[in-house]
């Protein structure tokens, strides 16, 4: 398993070859609250780094997950629109929203490593 | 002043305890130079007996429509409503509650929300419906922007048979949210040709049954027309009692439905408060403006109702929210439902059936009078009739011999050419002495 | 004779470990089903004659399914909407301080008025000449209106606040237009502070929203207005008094800053109950402000409407009002009802908002209020309020937390939730703790701007005694939360019909209307 790289909208990506898997961070769940819909993108849509690729819902707030880097949509996780709770219970596992295939592998540089994205969250608070 | 608790002495001694000498030290963030030095020009304050006085002479001042023979329509209709109605929905605790936020110390308000939505579903033939809109005509307006987002195109056509008001709302929300009208020419014999506006580029079509004109539609040709092309199909109904006898558009394949709820529960109050119906398919309801009321259960497992999918709304949204909404029309949705509660099927059909069998106990009267003609093949409780002569012209001669007629078309089309047409409604409420004065009238001043 | 039977006049001993009883009921609260539980498809509680035999012209589109929807009895549908207010807290049951919706006293004379026959019982488009006492009484709300806020002209249409926004927000759109600048000029300000209805309203009509960050005292600085500002500003949207409950006091340099960029001012007059006869908002720049009449003018909430609406206009916006609009002439009364017939006029009417005429009903009762009050009644009621909110704000600064420091409020006053902070209660748990003290929550988690909001709103109809009892019962809230009484608080309510709510399983699998169970198949067959 690639490593994982966060951004600063608390979205996280984790690299698999040529694809890189999507999602929220364990942060950005635990301010969101219970999980309670999502929206996801089609296969086979291409998003710009910083487009809208998903809304996530909880009771009491709604969020748009912005795509972290560019690429083309090449899998969406559809248990989450059953089972929204898993976000909640493991954002970077199972919970998981979309796989892009990454068409531009120097836009990696600009997230932050696990390690400042810590720090970050740290510094927010 | 009876509204204020406080005495002279409470407040000196409050202010005593907050710390400062005088009241306008508390408005101390108002520049100076913008603070009143005096008090408005207006009347001093009034008992409860003068109040009374100057509002009931403006009150006298009216034509109520219990005083009259009448046959008001056009979009609000006199019906009776069961005192019990209007007792309940004065209890302090639904007349003086708020947005039911608190759900422990709102389940009052919840519940007959949760039912409410339950009878507009089943009398729309929809899947599920809102907590209410403001009224028939802002609702159609919402429903517009909505078909807008769900198809993610901008075009609205609108049938010549819909309300001119609410085409008015729908026309003027459009023009502000830069989405396309297309507005059909009024259709007095429901005879346009809907069909063929009907494109890829249409977000959606508004129909309304029965119509302006009072005509029936059958809309199923419209909706699959609609659905060919990816286009949703807006049922807008003005009298909801008609939902009694005639097919719901939700049979007809209707996506959304809306329309004006006032008859049921509402007296005519010149124009408002109403209460809007909404409703459409489960698939949209994401889409959906307004408040949403659902059933859940409490810490203990107790059945219980919330306020729920609220993260469509304003207060969470923000710019991004499905509408700008925040009230909905609740007391006017309670009176409904109490309303709605008490005739069951059963009795909304009844008084349905009374409704139609008045207003074609009229046109046949009409239709015998010389020079007049009632141009509907059918009709629910409302038609058009033409007149040899002026209808604003003669509804006034006929208000000076104490008969509220109809509705001159040209007050709402004053361009439409139809100035020697006039709207007629029936329901429940008229009797055959009612009908007599009509026709005798008539006679009268033609 | 000496009767010794009859019945015991002390209590007894008393039993203190309560029971469940059979019903589930507990005394007076009553557990409700839902009409389509108990009602019958063939009951119905209102009784008409059948019409006689007569020939149907429905053109063949007869309803062929059942509706599907029971009736009750008259007793049987007062009992269950009896049951089911009281299961609700009004402002009639106790103090509701839900800041900046105004839950003060609702008069009933109000109620009694617009119940008379020559207001509840007219329809919209009777003859202009049968319905001159309506046009009197919007005429004269329209006069009082325009006096106590100074401004040129009234829209009374719009039929709740945020429909008054919109309506102010299209007014500010035509005029814009009219001076040819709609390409240009699209950027709405609106401070952080806002009611969500503001910048969703600016959104709805394609104005693009820029935000307005708030400064440490709660306010908005005029010089950040004036470098947002610029020539494709198109208004700012302010509430004042603001959602923190204070008075935006640089109002006429931030009402400079956006004339000068050659935007509007439109004014959020949600808190206009803390102002009214203190000071005028068309002496303060505003050019556009909607008046929720349910909050201060007292017409009342229902349990989330009906509201209105009306908008007051400067004099460069008043062109652009919405039709209807009443004339006064010589011969009486008349209703401008079409943008065509307003150009005779001379106005620029960009459109119209809602069908016939608007929330009649609300405008009488708001007049009726405004003349019980009176011009000396109303200024009152407005120091009353805020008096009010400063007492609570007194009683309570030493032991919950000010985010703006201890000043004067308007009529509300703001607290966040530094002072329950570690503690392990959070403003829902203190909140859910006031239902079972008897009190409706104060607006929580609301306006934005700080953390864990609580924003009390007493209004003027509250005596000193209600307010002590109010301050001293929150009081002991707080010394319970400082002695780590948590429970009190995260299982709260205790004494309310229902425990708290799960809103997530309502969110999740949403259950919008009722579903007849499914009928048992008998497995035998």
């Amino acid at each position: 398993m690639g490593e994982t790289k966060y951004t600063k909208d608390h979205e996280y990506i984790r690299l698999e070859g040529d694809v890189v898997v999507v999602g929220i961070s364990d942060y950005a769940q635990s301010q969101l609250g219970d999980v309670v819909f999502v929206e996801l993108p089609k296969a086979g849509k291409k998003l710009a780094k910083g487009d809208e690729a998903a809304v996530v819902e909880s009771v009491k707030a709604a969020s748009e997950v912005y795509a972290p880097v560019s690429g083309e949509v090449w899998e969406v996780n559809a248990a989450l629109e059953a089972q929204p709770g898993t976000i909640n219970e493991d954002p970077e596992g199972t919970g998981w929203f979309i796989k892009l295939k990454l068409s531009d592998a120097s836009e990696l540089a600009s997230l932050m490593s696990e390690a400042d994205y810590k720090t970050y969250l740290a510094s927010i608070h | 002043m009876r509204y204020l608790p406080l005495t002279h002495d409470d407040r000196a001694g409050m202010l005593a305890k907050i710390g400062v000498d005088h009241i306008d030290a508390l408005f101390a963030d108002i520049p100076a130079d913008k603070l009143l030095k005096s008090l408005p020009k207006l009347p001093a304050h009034k008992g409860e007996i003068e109040v009374e006085r100057v509002m009931g002479r403006m009150a006298a001042r009216n034509v109520s429509a219990s005083s009259a023979p009448f046959f008001v329509g056009a979009g609000a209709y006199k019906h009776h409503v069961p005192s019990t109605v209007d007792h309940l929905i004065q209890r302090s605790e639904f007349l003086t509650s708020y947005t039911p936020y608190q759900p422990e110390i709102a389940q009052g308000t919840l519940q007959y929300l949760f039912e409410f939505q339950t009878q507009v579903a089943a009398l729309t033939g929809m899947d599920v419906a809102n907590a209410s809109m403001y009224d028939g005509s802002t609702g159609c307006g919402e429903a517009v922007l909505m078909a807008h987002r769900i198809t993610k195109r901008n075009k609205a056509v609108l049938s010549g048979g819909l309300h001119p008001h609410y085409a008015g709302v729908v026309q003027t929300l459009s023009e502000m949210a830069q989405a396309d009208v297309v507005a059909l020419a009024p259709d007095l014999l429901a005879g346009e040709d809907l069909l063929s506006h009907i494109d890829e580029t249409v977000s959606c079509v508004v129909v309304q049954t029965p119509d302006f004109f009072g005509n029936i539609r059958n809309l199923r040709a419209i909706a699959d027309q609609c659905h060919t092309h990816g286009a949703l199909l807006i049922a807008v109904f003005t009298e909801v009692m008609s939902l009694g006898l005639l097919t719901p558009p939700g049979e007809m394949g209707a996506d959304i439905v809306v329309g004006e709820g006032q008859s049921i529960g509402n007296s005519l109050n010149f124009g408002g408060p109403y209460v809007g119906l909404f409703a459409t398919k489960s698939a949209y309801v994401r889409q959906m403006p307004g408040r949403l009321c659902g059933e859940t259960v409490d810490a203990e497992g107790t059945r219980g109702y919330v306020l729920t999918l609220s993260t469509r709304e304003q207060h969470i949204r923000r710019d991004k929210a499905t509408s700008n909404i925040c009230t909905n029309s609740g007391l006017c949705s309670l009176a409904f439902t109490i309303h709605m509660s008490l005739l069951g099927q059963t009795g909304l059909k009844r008084v349905a059936e009374i409704n139609h069998a008045n207003a074609v106990a009229l046109a046949d009267l009409l239709d015998g009078v010389s020079g007049v003609s009632v141009l509907n093949t059918n009709f629910f409780n409302e038609f058009a009739v033409r007149l040899p002569s002026n209808a604003a012209h003669l509804v006034e001669q006929m208000a000076a011999r104490g008969v509220m007629a109809g509705v001159p078309v040209s007050r709402l089309l004053n361009d439409g050419g139809l100035d020697d047409v006039l709207l007629v409604a029936s329901t429940e409420v008229n009797t055959d002495e009612d009908r007599a004065a009509f026709v005798e009238a008539l006679k009268e001043v033609l | 004779m000496l009767n010794r039977q009859g019945r015991p006049t002390t209590p007894g001993t008393s039993v203190t470990a309560a029971h469940l009883t059979f019903t589930g009921n507990k005394a007076l609260a009553q557990i409700e089903p839902l009409i389509f539980e108990t009602g019958r498809l063939d009951v119905t509680g209102v009784d008409y004659a059948a019409p006689k035999p007569f020939k149907s012209r429905l053109g063949g589109l007869e309803r062929k399914s059942e509706i599907g929807l029971p009736g009750l009895s008259e007793p049987e549908a007062m009992r269950h909407y009896v049951r089911l207010s009281q299961k609700n807290y009004g402002i009639d049951t106790g103090l509701f301080p839900l800041g900046s919706c105004t839950m003060k006293h609702n008069p009933r004379l109000n109620e009694k008025i617009a119940r008379m026959a020559g207001f509840g019982d007219v329809h919209p488009l009777q003859p202009v000449s049968t319905v001159q006492g309506a046009l009197e009484v919007m005429h004269t709300l329209s006069h009082w209106l325009m006096e106590l806020t100074g401004m040129d002209a009234v829209a009374l249409s719009p039929k709740a606040g945020a429909h008054g926004e919109l309506c102010g927000m299209m007014a500010i759109k035509a005029a814009i237009a009219a001076k040819g600048e709609s390409a240009t000029r699209n950027v709405v300000l609106v401070p952080d502070s806002a009611h969500g209805t503001n910048p969703a309203t600016a959104a709805l009509i394609h104005f693009a929203v820029k935000a307005v960050p708030v400064r440490d005292d709660g306010t908005v600085d005029p010089k950040v207005v004036a470098e947002l500002a610029g020539p494709d500003t198109a208004a700012i949207m302010l509430t004042n008094p603001n959602t923190c409950g204070l008075f935006e006091r640089d109002v006429v340099a931030i009402a400079d800053a956006i004339h000068a960029a050659g935007g509007y001012f439109y004014a959020d007059g949600a808190n206009f109950n803390a102002i009214v006869g203190k000071t005028r908002p068309g002496d303060l720049g505003v050019d556009a402000m909607h008046i929720n009449l349910h909050k201060t003018f007292s017409t009342p909430h229902g349990g989330g409407g009906p509201g209105a609406g009306p908008v007051v206009l400067s004099e460069r916006l008043a062109p652009f009002a919405p039709v209807p609009f009443v004339r006064h002439t010589d011969e009486g009364f008349e209703l401008v009802e079409d943008t065509d017939q307003a150009a005779q006029h001379g106005a620029h009417a960009f459109g119209r908002m809602t069908a016939f005429h608007g929330q009649m009903g609300m405008y009488v009762r708001a007049l009726a209020y405004m003349l019980s009050h009176g011009a000396d009644g109303l200024r009152q009621a407005s120091e009353d309020a805020v008096l009010n909110a400063n007492y609570i704000r007194e009683g309570l600064a030493d032991l919950m937390s000010l985010p703006f420091g201890n000043r004067p409020c308007m009529h509300e006053v703001l607290f966040d939730d530094a002072w329950l902070k570690d503690t392990g209660i959070t403003t829902l748990d203190f909140a859910k703790a006031m239902i079972d003290e008897g009190y409706h929550p104060m607006t929580v988690y609301f306006p934005l701007v700080v953390h864990g909001a609580m924003l009390i709103e007493p209004t003027e109809s509250e005596s000193r005694a209600s307010l002590d009892l109010f301050i001293a019962t929150l009081r002991d809230l707080a010394f319970s939360v400082q002695r780590g009484e948590t429970e009190r608080f995260t299982g709260a309510p205790y004494h309310a019909p229902v425990k708290r709510m799960d809103e997530t399983r309502a969110a999740r699998s949403p259950v919008l209307k009722y579903t007849p169970p499914e009928p048992i198949l008998d497995a035998a067959e």
